[in-house]
């Protein structure tokens, strides 16, 4: 029975067009997802489809179960919102409202459709916190959304969703604020939420692995326009669409591996922080040999930002000690190290142009920056010389960290640490941003230090890993051995939460996920794409 | 919770204490000598010497300050005539001018800055939060900018101007109510509030504008936040999201501006004090300067000091009532 139809919707905000022309139907009980790069109107489809599309312009329509939304009164939405159809968000950290208890907010939006007391609703919201496998329900029940972490407050939503019995969840980047391991948990979760309710699922992602392990059906989007829909299994393995086998191509996938010669550059030897009773980074020890790259991956709170930080003498070890070349790092700042910033947003100062921010290092160290060696720079990176006299908000997402890297350049460093350089990029524009580093990388014979959260990216780039679990170093090695041959179970754990393009293994992961970790990560080849080509 | 509050008393002990000794030596600094002016006309040396002492300005600044601290604490003893007055702790001297003690000046006074203060206030967060509500909402345009008209032109006309205005309207003109005088609270409730009611609105037309203006930016911000957008989507009623979300979102910072603009109206209306013709400490604060009566102005200044630092730890005390994120530590 089609629970959710959708024919020919349209979606205009002034006078652009951010959904063009979308037909989908989804069975009741059903998962479908919805796929696509930032701009390609999947979230504008998402909340049209609960009529919060505010000021836009609809067309075409929506039946939910017998009901057209589109032409729907405002009573009548109200009444779907939440009990029909549920809308799990993305930012976990800002969904839920920070001035009410986590249970009084679910219970309010049951008391809201169900009309039942207080301590029925009160009893409800431990009912689902428990089902979403929140520990200590009644007593987390009382709890502030700050003090839950992101995986529960995003369990927290979940079991909101679940309050009512909806018939449709809608759960729009559900996992993209979190570890690699939490959004493995809240996928299985959600899975498991489906199959115990009965509830159909749609659920749209940037992430192909993401949709893979968790959906019958997949739509491809791109620009508001539908570029490819069909079962899971086939799209995602054999491709029509050109659009749909670049997104594919672009999931990072291990490269062949290079032998590297080069004596130690960098020497990190028994470094520990401390940020007053919090050990960020505990005794770590390793080197970064001359002319390879070292990816240093773990999850938010590893210590793996403090450590990049104290690799580029930005703050200084407690106990411990960094060299370059056999001097301290904090003496040879600047020249020789430099470091590529996460979010080239808020690392570029917003009232300065692109090329003076990229001059800037150049300047500090009392050199002079003429405007045709930065106009150089700009071009190295792809980006046009014109763009010396852009703003950073002017410039798109990967043209800003573009920039970053530029900057990074100037000086024309030995090492360059990058800290999470592509995590807030889309794929593709992930994708380049990879191929450029690694080109400047060789054209230079830079060394490279890259952490990141994300194994896939690392397993591409990285020659060896060293993989950071709360401050210490809990594996160290060639990437093919640590991938490979994980020895430390918590390596093994973060490869078994890789998202994974090919449906078929993404769902033998979740098998192995459910049965316990035995043997779970030996096998991380398959990333989709190897098996298309 | 209990060590927050230790270092808040500490803290303010040390402000109190800073701002005493900055008055002390910005009045030894000026150029007037209190003596001669108490002495009046026909002065002789001797008399003034006489006075001097009387006065306790015989002394080295440094002491005469060592003294008025001891007086605080522990009440001091002057010199008139042939016989000692005895002050109790916590002692301020006694007024130059009129030479009553002044903690009473203070405590007469007090009484009536506080209720002009509490009233104004109440008046201005009304209208301040329901005038700010209304434009935040955006439901009328209209509204929205004669709200934010009205807004503007309370931030710009001058307390003295909106008070003149009031007075020649309704006790001249329409003569509605009479010219205001200060009646205590206790004695006549009805004809307190009548009186007062025009140096209120005087207040709140000023203080109210603030207000709206935040209540107006916070109810917009609050609404595009995320958490919004969640309750909207479980479908609970516009109504109880702006009541529950939005306002609970704007209560925030005014909770903290309220607290300090109650300390302050308390302490240093003067010119709405002046123009109603209220003996308000702001009034006698004035009249201390004017006539360089030391032991009022340092009064009247740890008044407003003490006032000020109770009113920020109370802000703070509030701030983590209303936002469950805040902590004190």
């Amino acid at each position: 029975m089609t629970l959710l139809s959708v024919r020919d919707l349209r979606i205009g905000f002034g006078n652009t067009q951010a959904v063009d022309g979308l037909s989908f139907d989804l069975e009741a009980g059903g998962a479908l997802g919805i796929v696509g790069e930032s701009g390609s109107g999947k979230s504008a489809t998402a909340l049209a489809l609960l009529g919060l599309h505010g000021e836009a312009r609809i067309e075409g329509s929506i039946d939910f179960d017998g009901l057209e939304l589109t032409s729907a009164s405002e009573d009548q939405l109200r009444a779907i919102r939440g009990a029909g159809i549920a809308m799990v968000f993305q930012e976990p950290l800002t969904a839920l409202s920070p001035f009410h208890r986590v249970g009084d907010q679910i219970a309010e939006v049951y008391r809201l459709h169900t009309g039942a007391t207080r301590k029925a609703a009160r009893e409800r919201a431990v009912e689902v916190l428990r089902q979403v496998h929140i520990a200590d329900p009644e007593r987390r029940a009382r709890a502030y959304p700050h003090e839950f972490s992101g995986g529960m407050r995003q369990r927290a939503l979940i079991a909101m969703a679940l309050a009512c019995n909806p018939r449709l969840i809608v759960a729009d980047e559900p996992t993209t604020a979190l570890d690699v391991t939490v959004q493995a948990q809240i996928l299985d979760l959600l899975d498991e939420v489906r199959t115990a309710t009965g509830a159909a699922l749609l659920l749209i992602s940037h992430d192909l692995g993401v949709v893979a392990g968790s959906t019958d059906d997949v739509i491809v989007m791109r620009r508001g326009a539908v570029v490819e829909a069909g079962a899971t299994d086939q799209v995602l393995v054999t491709p029509r669409a050109a659009y749909t086998k670049d997104l594919l191509a672009a999931v990072p996938k291990p490269s062949p591996a290079r032998v590297i010669q080069g004596g130690p550059l960098l020497r990190v030897s028994g470094v520990s922080k401390r940020f007053r009773k919090f050990t960020a980074v505990d005794d770590v020890t390793l080197d970064v040999r001359e002319g390879e790259t070292l990816g240093i991956v773990g999850e938010s709170g590893a210590g793996k930002t403090t450590l990049s930080r104290m690799m580029v003498g930005l703050i200084p070890p407690d106990r411990g000690s960094i060299t370059l070349a056999g001097a301290d790092i904090a003496r040879r700042r600047g020249r020789s190290v430099q470091m590529v910033f996460q979010d080239p947003m808020s690392s570029l100062n917003p009232r300065r142009t692109v090329g003076e921010s990229i001059a800037d290092p150049l300047r500090l160290l009392g050199e002079l920056a003429p405007r045709v060696t930065i106009e150089a720079l700009l071009v190295r990176v792809g980006l046009a010389p014109s763009h010396y006299d852009s703003y950073p908000h002017q410039l798109s997402g990967g043209m800003r960290q573009r920039v970053g890297i530029a900057r990074a350049l100037a000086p024309s460093p030995r090492l360059i640490v990058c800290d999470e350089p592509v995590s807030s990029l889309d794929v593709t524009t992930q994708a380049q941003v990879l191929a450029l580093l690694e080109d400047i990388r060789l054209e230079r014979e830079l060394t490279m230090v890259f952490v990141t959260h994300d194994l896939a990216v690392l397993r591409q780039i990285a020659d060896r890993v060293v993989v950071m679990h709360d401050g210490a170093v809990a594996e160290m090695g060639d990437v093919a051995s640590v991938y490979d041959q994980p020895q430390h179970a918590y390596t093994k754990e973060l490869l078994a939460a890789i998202p994974v393009a090919d449906p078929l293994e993404a769902r033998r992961r979740r098998a192995l996920r459910r049965a316990g970790l035995d043997g779970a990560g030996l096998d991380a080849e398959p990333l989709g794409a190897t098996q298309i080509e | 919770m209990t060590g927050y509050l230790l270092r808040r008393v500490g803290g303010a002990i040390v402000v109190l204490l800073g701002l005493s000794i900055i008055v002390y030596a910005l009045f030894y600094l000026a150029p007037k000598d209190p003596a001669i002016l108490t002495c009046g006309k026909g002065c002789t040396p001797d008399r003034l010497a006489e006075v001097r002492a009387a006065m306790g300005l015989d002394a080295s600044p440094p002491a005469q300050y060592w003294e008025f601290l001891r007086g605080l604490f522990l009440g001091r003893d002057f010199p008139a005539g042939p016989d000692v007055r005895h002050c109790p702790a916590p002692c301020l001297g006694y007024s130059f001018e009129t030479d009553q003690p002044v903690t009473k000046l203070l405590t007469d006074r007090l009484p009536v800055s506080a209720s002009l203060a509490i009233g104004a206030e109440i008046l201005s967060l009304a209208v301040g939060i329901g005038a700010g509500l209304l434009s935040g909402l955006r439901r009328f345009r209209i509204l929205d900018r004669i709200v934010n008209g009205l807004i503007l032109a309370g931030y710009a006309v001058p307390v003295f101007l909106v008070g003149l205005f009031l007075l020649l309207l309704f006790c001249v003109r329409l003569q509605w109510l009479p010219f205001p005088t200060y009646v205590p609270f206790t004695t006549d409730p009805a004809a307190w509030a009548e009186n007062l009611i025009l140096p209120w609105i005087a207040l709140a037309v000023i203080q109210s504008a603030a207000y709206a203006r935040l209540t107006r930016a916070g109810v917009q911000e609050s609404l595009a936040e995320d958490h919004v957008r969640t309750a909207r989507a479980y479908g609970i009623p516009e109504g109880r999201i702006v009541r529950t979300r939005a306002l609970r979102g704007a209560l925030v910072p005014l909770v903290t501006l309220t607290a300090i603009d109650l300390a302050a109206i308390m302490a240093s209306a003067v010119l709405t004090e002046t123009m109603f013709g209220l003996p308000g400490v702001g009034q006698l604060l004035v009249g201390a300067v004017n006539q360089i009566d030391l032991p009022v102005v340092v009064g009247v200044t740890l008044l407003t000091g003490f006032l000020v630092v109770v009113a920020n730890a109370v802000a703070d005390l509030l701030y983590a009532a209303v936002d469950p994120r805040v902590q004190l530590r």
